[in-house]
């Protein structure tokens, strides 16, 4: 499934890595997953989407900024590969349900775009890159039942780390990574980094503003 | 971002800009059933209006609930105000009700700038004298953005009592700050002398403006300013002046008309002027509340900053 | 100060004191007359004062306070009000008309000169109105004032403006039968309707109505023809803008009697002040600009501008707190003008000690008459036989303003938490100590 891919161009990535005034190469840290094994990891999580929601009929798939949003048009196209119809995709910026939005200087939002056809009576799946304390998805709930009553909530995420502090519990991961919180996790996506890598490397380094919790 | 928003000229173009963007994600809560997000939750925004405004007042309500946070209107009308208590006794009360903003709207230029000494929270400037307006002037330029795309190099020209006008004020500035060019066009006895300081150009000839016009703004102009001799008759001025048919014709097919509102119709603009589709009065009253929300967010919804909290220990 | 006997001492030694900022010198003062002047002096039955690095200046005269009593005396009392002068060096002030009541007639200026005597600290004339109760339309009896115990010789409606052209070349007129002198505020109000601040770039910006130079400037020019064609003589009250000088220059050069105050708080200040909009800078006429201060201050110097009046206005808390355009206009002054002056005038090189006597003493003396005749003797210079009217100052001092702890009961200074050069030491009225030792004495 080439379309899971990271962009067929391969400057493409680097350009947009350029752009950002990112280097192409990891920061200190070492890569647990490279760029083939995220795309496996992404093909079998749109398989198992389709097996347990019967098809993806009614599926919607919300990305949450910043890098659940390629993974999640990443795994639409999966769908749409196999199914032959496109799923609606979107974003759902989750910053102003955060809950510990006063411990630091107000943050910029992220874009929260909700396709036409709405959440009412679908199964939204959330896409996140990584999944750790589970507030940023406690904050995504919140956020949905802002927008409309969904028949079901899924959750999945390219890299479970652990260390829960929420009831919260992923239906799709791309793959367990047990963590010490001492480490960071970055997860670069060449939609945004230029290149497809998740790097486990020592902290506290410079934070990840987006970083899931 | 800044703790205090008293002037325009307090925004640098990244502030101004975060505002606007921050702005276009939030005018999105009032297409949805429920219109409210749980950020300011717990905080609590006084209004404090010296001045008869429902509008304005009513606007930052709306946008105070939107964000959850707790409203407290004070109308100077029938208050201790009235009854002579001063603007810092004022304050005083409200820093002991623990107010996180006060937006402040008064007559006397100033105020909301005084008031930062007897307030720890931060002070939203609604409007003081004839001094500036800057939550106007975002959502004026919240509001070209949307319906031209850009504001880079954009050509606004702002028509009538430029003198009074904290509209006027706070719209030269912002504008300038995020790259539009501006224009402003009024009889010679409605300019600050000084007006050649300001970073705008200055016509008295509305015709020769329109044609090059991306925006035009017209401001409300008093009848009573005629009394003390800036213009001889209403009529004069409506006919030089004012923005009817014949002169909405001479714009650019792309060009859109504003107004800060309230409108005097038949004086500074005509009925069918602010009628037409180039109108953008409405929108800008919806505009108002994403950017009222945008401002209270950014203000309120993250921590204090280090220099806040120093301050505050003073 | 008292001696053993417990009263105050008859005689002074005041040693090496550095008169005009001369050579060290010493004075002997006796029984409110300076005796002799001159090095190694010595009287022993005199009380010793170290005046060593401490420069001499005659006692200043102020032609410009506002006292408050009667009416006001919240803000401020004769006694508070010259004890924040003796404090400041004066020996003597000129307190303006505007109380409540109005001092229009010689009841209510004998009442002040009454105030004055009794409070001790320095020599208090009374400035008449010259309308009464200040309305601008009718004549005050100004030969009544000027009869009376006041010996009332300088009139001024200050606070507002004697705008009627007519009534202006009648008060012109009328004083020359007594040497009178009209001391006018120039501002014209209908150009100052509302007017809160310097009309310019800053008012602007600030969005408060503009007080436009011209409404002065246009007022002295006529005042000035007016005081020509009828030969009489003509005070301008707080100078502030360049163009006023301009004309000022002009009326002195054609030979007319004209003369003119600047105060201390125009020649440091500017209008961008404002931008705080703390009313403690809110003042009639306004704070201008840097090139209107550089104007004054070379005016100033070079004799355009004869004197520095204080035109000290206290105003109490509540009038100087609110927003601007509701507070009351005025600065204190007295008891930081001399070192203001130090700032602006001495240590900028434009002038020195000997100018700064004859412009805080000598000529304000002599346009006030103080004359020793009409009105006790100010304004001579520091030599034998002039009335001991002394102020000691050490130049080498140096602080930062603190209005609390002013004499005045007002503390509205534009200059508080500013660093100022000098202190005043001593100061004497003929012969009697008001201040020691940087104190008041009584």
């Amino acid at each position: 499934m080439h379309a899971l891919r990271a962009g067929a161009d391969p400057h493409a990535g680097q350009a947009a890595a350029a752009a950002q005034g990112r280097s192409a190469s990891p920061p200190g840290g070492k890569v647990v997953l490279g760029s083939e094994e995220i795309r496996r990891a992404l093909t079998r999580v749109a398989h198992e989407i389709l097996e347990r929601t019967d098809g993806a009929g009614d599926v919607i798939l919300l990305g949450i900024p910043t890098r659940g949003v390629p993974l999640a048009r990443r795994l639409a196209a999966g769908l749409a590969e196999v199914e032959g119809r496109p799923a609606p995709v979107g974003s759902l910026d989750i910053t102003m349900y955060r809950d510990d939005l006063r411990l630091r200087p107000a943050r910029k939002l992220g874009h929260t775009d909700v396709p036409p056809s709405g959440v009412d009576g679908r199964i939204v799946v959330l896409v996140d890159d990584v999944l750790y304390s589970g507030r940023t998805v406690r904050a995504a709930l919140d956020a949905l039942n802002d927008l409309g009553r969904p028949r079901a909530v899924q959750l999945a995420v390219l890299v479970d780390r652990g260390h829960r502090e929420l009831p919260i519990r992923p239906d799709y991961v791309g793959k367990n990574l047990p963590t010490s919180q001492r480490e960071v996790v970055q997860v670069l996506v060449s939609e945004i980094d230029g290149e497809d890598a998740v790097v486990l490397g020592k902290g506290p380094g410079p934070s990840e503003p987006e970083a899931s919790e | 971002m800044i703790r205090h928003l008293i002037s325009a000229a307090d925004l640098s173009r990244d502030d101004a800009l975060l505002i606007l963007d921050t702005a276009e994600e939030l005018a999105q809560v009032a297409d949805r059933p429920i219109r409210k997000l749980p950020t300011l939750r717990g905080r609590t925004v006084v209004n404090l209006f010296y001045e008869d405004s429902t509008r304005t007042r009513i606007s930052f309500e709306a946008a105070a609930k939107r964000l959850s946070a707790d409203v407290i209107n004070f109308s100077a009308k029938g208050s201790s105000v009235a009854k002579g208590e001063s603007l810092k006794d004022t304050a005083l009360t409200l820093e002991a009700m623990g107010a996180d903003a006060v937006v402040v709207r008064h007559s006397a230029s100033g105020a909301p700038h005084r008031l930062t000494r007897w307030v720890r929270g931060s002070v939203v400037n609604a409007g003081d004298g004839t001094h500036e307006h800057p939550t106007q002037a975002l959502l004026d330029a919240f509001t070209m953005r949307r319906r031209l795309g850009r504001l880079d190099g954009l050509r606004v020209t702002i028509v009538g009592d430029v003198l009074h006008s904290r509209v006027a004020r706070s719209n030269v500035l912002l504008l300038d700050t995020l790259g539009a060019e501006v224009t402003l066009v009024a009889p010679p006895t409605l300019l600050p002398l000084a007006v050649s300081s300001w970073p705008c150009e200055v016509g008295y000839d509305l015709d020769a403006e329109l044609p090059k016009s991306d925006v035009v703004m017209m401001l409300r102009v008093q009848a009573e300013r005629m009394n003390a001799a800036y213009f001889p008759t209403v009529r004069e001025y409506s006919r030089r002046y004012g923005l009817d048919g014949n002169r909405m014709a001479l714009l650019p097919d792309h060009a859109i008309v504003m107004h800060p509102g309230p409108m005097n119709r038949g004086v500074e603009i005509a009925a069918e002027v602010a009628d037409s589709d180039r109108s953008t009065i409405v929108e800008q009253v919806a505009n108002g509340v994403s950017i009222r929300m945008a401002v209270l967010y950014l203000l309120l919804g993250g921590s204090e900053s280090e220099t806040e909290r120093a301050e505050a220990a003073r | 100060m008292t001696d053993a006997s417990g009263e105050s001492p008859r005689a002074w030694l005041i040693k090496d004191a550095q008169p005009l900022g001369g050579p060290a010198t010493d004075l002997l003062v006796r029984d409110g007359v300076i005796t002799q002047a001159g090095r190694g002096l010595s009287a022993p039955d005199a009380q010793q004062l170290d005046a060593a690095g401490l420069i001499a200046l005659p006692g200043l005269v102020d032609m410009h306070t506002h006292l408050r009593e009667p009416g006001r005396e919240d803000a401020e009392t004769v006694l508070t009000g010259t004890a924040a002068a003796a404090l400041g060096g004066f020996t003597a002030v000129h307190a303006m008309a505007n109380t409540d009541p109005v001092a229009d007639t010689a009841g209510v200026a004998e009442q002040i000169w009454r105030l004055g005597r009794r409070a001790g600290y320095c020599d208090v004339r009374p400035v008449g109105a010259v309308t009464a109760g200040l309305n601008g339309s009718r004549l005050a009896e100004l030969g009544a004032m000027a009869d009376s115990a006041a010996r009332v010789r300088i009139f001024s409606d200050d606070g507002r403006c004697v705008s009627d052209a007519v009534l202006m070349r009648r008060a012109l007129e009328y004083v020359k039968a007594f040497d009178g002198v009209i001391a006018q505020h120039a501002q014209e109000p209908r150009l100052t309707d509302g007017a809160q601040v310097n009309e310019g770039e800053i008012s602007g910006r600030l969005g408060l109505a503009g007080w436009p130079a011209v409404a002065e400037e246009a007022i002295i020019a006529r005042d000035c023809l007016l005081a020509a064609h009828v030969d009489s003589a003509l005070h301008v009250c707080h100078v502030s803008t360049a163009g006023s000088v301009e004309i000022i220059r002009w009326a002195k050069s054609k030979g007319w009697r004209v003369t003119a105050e600047v105060t201390p708080h125009h020649l440091l200040l500017t209008d961008e002040l404002a931008c705080s909009y703390d009313p403690v800078y809110k003042v009639n006429p306004p704070l201008r600009t840097a090139e209107d201060v550089a104007a004054l201050r070379a005016a100033l110097a070079d004799g355009t501008i004869d004197c520095v009046a204080t035109d000290h206005a206290p105003h109490p808390l509540e009038e100087k707190e609110s927003e601007w355009q509701v507070a009351a206009f005025g600065m204190t002054g007295l008891e930081t003008a001399l070192r203001v002056v130090h700032e602006a005038m001495v240590s900028t090189g434009l002038l020195d000690w000997a100018g700064v006597a004859d412009r805080m003493s000598a000529r304000p003396a002599l346009i006030g008459r103080l004359d020793g005749v009409g009105a006790p003797l100010h304004g001579r210079a520091l030599a034998v036989g002039s009335p001991a009217n002394v102020v000691l100052y050490d130049p080498s001092a140096r602080d930062v303003v603190d209005p609390a702890q002013h004499a005045s009961r007002s503390r509205n200074s534009p200059f508080a938490g500013m660093e100022l050069p000098g202190r005043v030491q001593a100061t004497f009225l003929r012969g009697n100590a008001t201040v020691l030792d940087g104190k008041l004495a009584r």
